[in-house]
């Protein structure tokens, strides 16, 4: 009688184990998990069926979509206020520690240097529906574009000591003298090698 | 003492579907995270550094192939020189009942007629202003896929283009 009752009992598996395990995973990943910023320039990428991810850190993005608009931005909170203070610098202008701090947080931006300041104050939110990211000026006359990235990648240098990889985002529909004009801004620094930046094709 | 054993046996809940449920969140959070990353392609372009424009590379012209990428998704071809081209101009569609078997035969002929494996085909790609970006990502991801060795990307020049208005896609 009692050989059977021990028998019985040992068919139940005690599952508190296991959702700890399964509940400490769950935390972690929900945690690593890196919440989608709204884009400042929604694009439609194209698709290739190139299997190589974007790299994470030391990367430099140029977006190009709307007409020929081009926005910037480089991953990492230091070497955005190091490039920001680069191109101050160069442009003779001067921003607050809170500026500065407010910056790092933008992930990507697409205003002439001059109205810079108003892009800093505005909330996240304001950014994007204000309508006053026309893009960098990346002209002959006025190549802004050019001193950011410039700037980018010789903060990321400083600051990681690595060099910065340029990827170019644009959109399909993308007339090419507008990638080209961005493509000639890094011909001029000598970089070519880069990255497009596209989706992956699931049919031919 | 059946009433005492389920006295104390109560506090134990089964906790199987709860751990399901995490597992299920585990999965979906897993996916995520890796899906939602975008895909690069890497793109070297010739060195344009004023020292080096003279050094003009020699190349035969039964080894290249230029393709002019028009407007409408059409790309033009040509083998050799525009002068006194080898072989087309054809106007031929992306994909893989365009360019892809012209450019896998290319591959296969050119060592066979130059008679040397390590001369292979180079091909030139020349966006004219009418082609969008989506183009060239699929020209490009098309060198990809038919591994060709050796391919630039370049400007075109103005007979070709009116190469291109005569073939009415340059619109």
């Amino acid at each position: 009688m009692g050989k059977i009752k021990i028998k019985r009992a040992s068919t139940k598996v005690d599952m508190t184990a296991m959702c700890d395990v399964s509940f400490l995973l769950l935390t972690f990943f929900i945690l690593t998990a890196t919440a989608r910023q709204p884009e400042p320039l929604p694009v439609d990428m194209p698709a290739s069926t190139v299997q190589i991810k974007v790299p994470d850190t030391n990367l430099g993005t140029i977006t190009v979509g709307g007409g020929g608009k081009v926005f910037f931005g480089v991953t990492g909170p230091n070497v955005r206020v190091n490039m920001l203070n680069r191109v101050a610098e160069k442009y003779g202008l001067t921003f607050t520690d809170e500026e500065k701090q407010r910056f790092s947080l933008i992930d990507g931006f697409g205003v002439p240097i001059s109205r810079l300041k108003q892009l800093i104050a505005m909330d996240n939110a304001e950014r994007i529906s204000s309508g006053l990211q026309t893009g960098i000026p990346a002209d002959s006359t006025d190549n802004q574009l050019k001193e950011w990235v410039l700037a980018a990648r010789l903060a990321t240098a400083e600051i990681n000591d690595q060099q910065m990889r340029v990827a170019i985002k644009g959109d399909a529909d993308e007339e090419y003298p507008a990638i080209k004009k961005v493509i000639d801004v890094l011909q001029e620094q000598s970089l070519n090698k880069f990255s497009l930046v596209t989706n992956l094709r699931l049919v031919d | 003492m059946a009433e005492l054993n389920t006295g104390k046996s109560t506090p134990s809940v089964d906790l199987t579907p709860m751990v399901d449920l995490a597992f299920l969140l585990i999965t979906f959070f897993m996916l995520t995270t890796s899906i939602s990353k975008p895909y690069a392609m890497d793109v070297a372009m010739p060195d344009k550094t004023e020292e080096n424009s003279e050094d003009q590379l020699d190349v035969a012209d039964n080894r290249t192939i230029t393709l002019l990428l028009g407007s409408d998704n059409k790309i033009e071809y040509y083998m050799g020189l525009l002068d006194r081209p080898i072989e087309g101009p054809t106007v031929v569609d992306y994909g893989k009942n365009g360019i892809r078997p012209i450019l896998l035969e290319k591959i296969k002929q050119v060592p066979q007629i130059t008679g040397d494996p390590e001369k292979g085909l180079i091909v030139i790609i020349r966006p004219s202003d009418k082609a969008n970006y989506k183009n060239l990502v699929d020209i490009l991801d098309e060198m990809k896929i038919v591994d060709a060795k050796q391919y630039m990307i370049g400007d075109i020049g103005s007979a070709e283009v009116e190469l291109l208005t005569r073939e009415n896609i340059y619109n």
